[in-house]
């Protein structure tokens, strides 16, 4: 049971620990700072943030000390554009820029591969380190794809890879959520991708387009790692289920308050257990009546429980970004963080709640230490 | 040759001296710059090579053309100052 928790947020890294009288803030860092991911490696412990400054742009900063000190590391770059490249024309009519916006997304690689880490970002590329972010280089086979030039931004002015899921049985098998580009796999470690998955719905587009990979808007894909063919997809607009690893998905209709949101959690043994946090769809993007209410299923997405206790009820705006929300490897802890700088955890799997703070900065990203 | 000052503000992050470096452009001045401060690079251009969106330079007080390709010329005499905009600040 994870009994440490990192918090980014848009003016530090809040680290959490558990200790006799419950959760507190242990450590802030990078304070003042915009700390918009962190990743913990479970192989080495090491922590890796990003940071975005306005002007100095995005960096990498990794800690092999649980977060008493910390060093600057690469950042992703993208190669220069050839002078002779002639895009060709995407949804919104302008060529992709070729040039790191955003970190959007980090990964370990699998257990069989030490110091591989994977790094999704807008505008759309992947990159991956052999060497725990010393060195970073993008994956050419996704990016080269004449499909990626489609890729639209969904929010964001560009696209990008929010979701990177390794599955434990195979670390070459690895699926991508792409906000706007759907869903892809890899088998053989990037050699190769697939876009893919017969049912994923996007309502946004006109009739003949909806069921095209391509377009789709996966907010978050999250996968149960016991059963890794069980996948979970926060879509624009609705909720996802696969149950034969993306190739095919059923839509789960009618949730309430909504089937919009952004994050979702994946239960770590039981693939028919989810945590969703709806929000009214989907350019006012607030809690439903004010209310922030957590939405677990425990079959399948057959039914939904709406859990309210120990959260806000009333005049409660607070948006819950798509990493802001983590669960640790028993299943029973959980915690998320808000736009208006709320944080709340369970420990009875979503039954009750404790608020650890209402005056954090905006959050971005809560990870467990697992 | 040209003197090259930095604004305090990146101070914390990467350590800027002033210093004089030859260059009759700002890219050669810069890239002469930044053969001492590698790290420095990355604070101020993009990973096209591009000045930031949010940075700004002047030269003798008036701020460069050529944000692309940073060909705007430097006398040997000039006082080259790089500064945050003042936009970029909501990131």
């Amino acid at each position: 049971m994870s009994s440490r928790c990192h918090v980014a947020t848009r003016k530090g890294l809040f680290t959490l620990d558990r200790g006799k009288s419950g959760w507190s803030i242990a450590r802030v860092s990078f304070t003042g700072d915009n700390c918009t991911l962190v990743m913990h490696d479970p192989r080495n412990g090491d922590l890796i943030a990003t940071l975005n400054h306005g002007h100095f742009g995005v960096k990498m900063h990794r800690s092999r000390d649980g977060g008493a000190t910390w060093s600057e590391i690469a950042t992703p770059k993208y190669p220069a554009k050839p002078a002779d490249y002639v895009p060709k024309v995407p949804i919104e009519g302008k060529a992709a820029d070729w040039s790191l916006k955003l970190v959007w997304a980090l990964a370990p690689g699998g257990s069989d591969e030490p110091g591989v880490v994977w790094c999704g970002t807008l505008p759309g590329g992947l990159f991956r380190s052999e060497n725990s972010g010393e060195s970073w280089e993008l994956n050419r086979p996704l990016w080269d794809d004449p499909l990626r030039e489609q890729w639209f931004g969904g929010g964001a002015d560009h696209p990008g890879i929010h979701s990177i899921c390794v599955d434990p049985r195979d670390s070459r098998h690895v699926i991508l959520g792409i906000s706007c580009g759907g869903v892809w796999t890899t088998r053989d470690s990037g050699r190769t991708w697939q876009v893919g998955g017969r049912g994923m719905r996007a309502a946004y587009m006109p009739p003949e387009k909806q069921f095209e990979p391509n377009v789709q808007d996966p907010h978050m894909v999250a996968q149960c790692p016991a059963n890794p063919d069980t996948l979970w997809v926060q879509h624009h607009n609705g909720i996802f289920r696969s149950t034969d690893c993306a190739a095919s998905w059923s839509e789960i209709a009618d949730v309430k308050p909504s089937a919009f949101g952004f994050a979702v959690a994946a239960h770590p043994r039981d693939s028919d257990t989810a945590w969703f946090i709806p929000a009214v769809k989907d350019e006012k993007r607030y809690p439903a009546d004010g209310r922030v209410v957590v939405n677990r299923t425990r079959d399948g997405g057959e039914t939904f429980e709406t859990l309210t206790r120990g959260l806000p009820q009333e005049h409660a705006y607070d948006l819950v970004f798509r990493h802001a929300l983590d669960v640790d490897e028993t299943g029973d802890r959980l915690a998320f963080g808000s736009t208006t700088g709320s944080l709340w955890l369970t420990e009875n799997a979503g039954d009750s709640w404790q608020t650890l703070s209402s005056n954090l900065p905006p959050v971005y990203a809560v990870r467990f230490e697992k | 040759m040209p003197t090259v000052r930095f604004t305090q503000n990146i101070q914390r992050h990467v350590g800027c001296p002033t210093r004089e470096v030859s260059g009759a452009t700002i890219r050669e001045t810069l890239d002469n710059y930044f053969r001492a401060h590698e790290q420095a690079r990355d604070y101020v251009l993009d990973d096209q090579g591009k000045l930031r969106q949010h940075m700004a330079i002047f030269i003798n007080g008036n701020q460069i053309q050529d944000r692309e390709n940073l060909g705007d010329p430097v006398t040997p005499d000039a006082m080259v100052d790089l500064v945050q905009a003042l936009s970029g600040g909501i990131q």
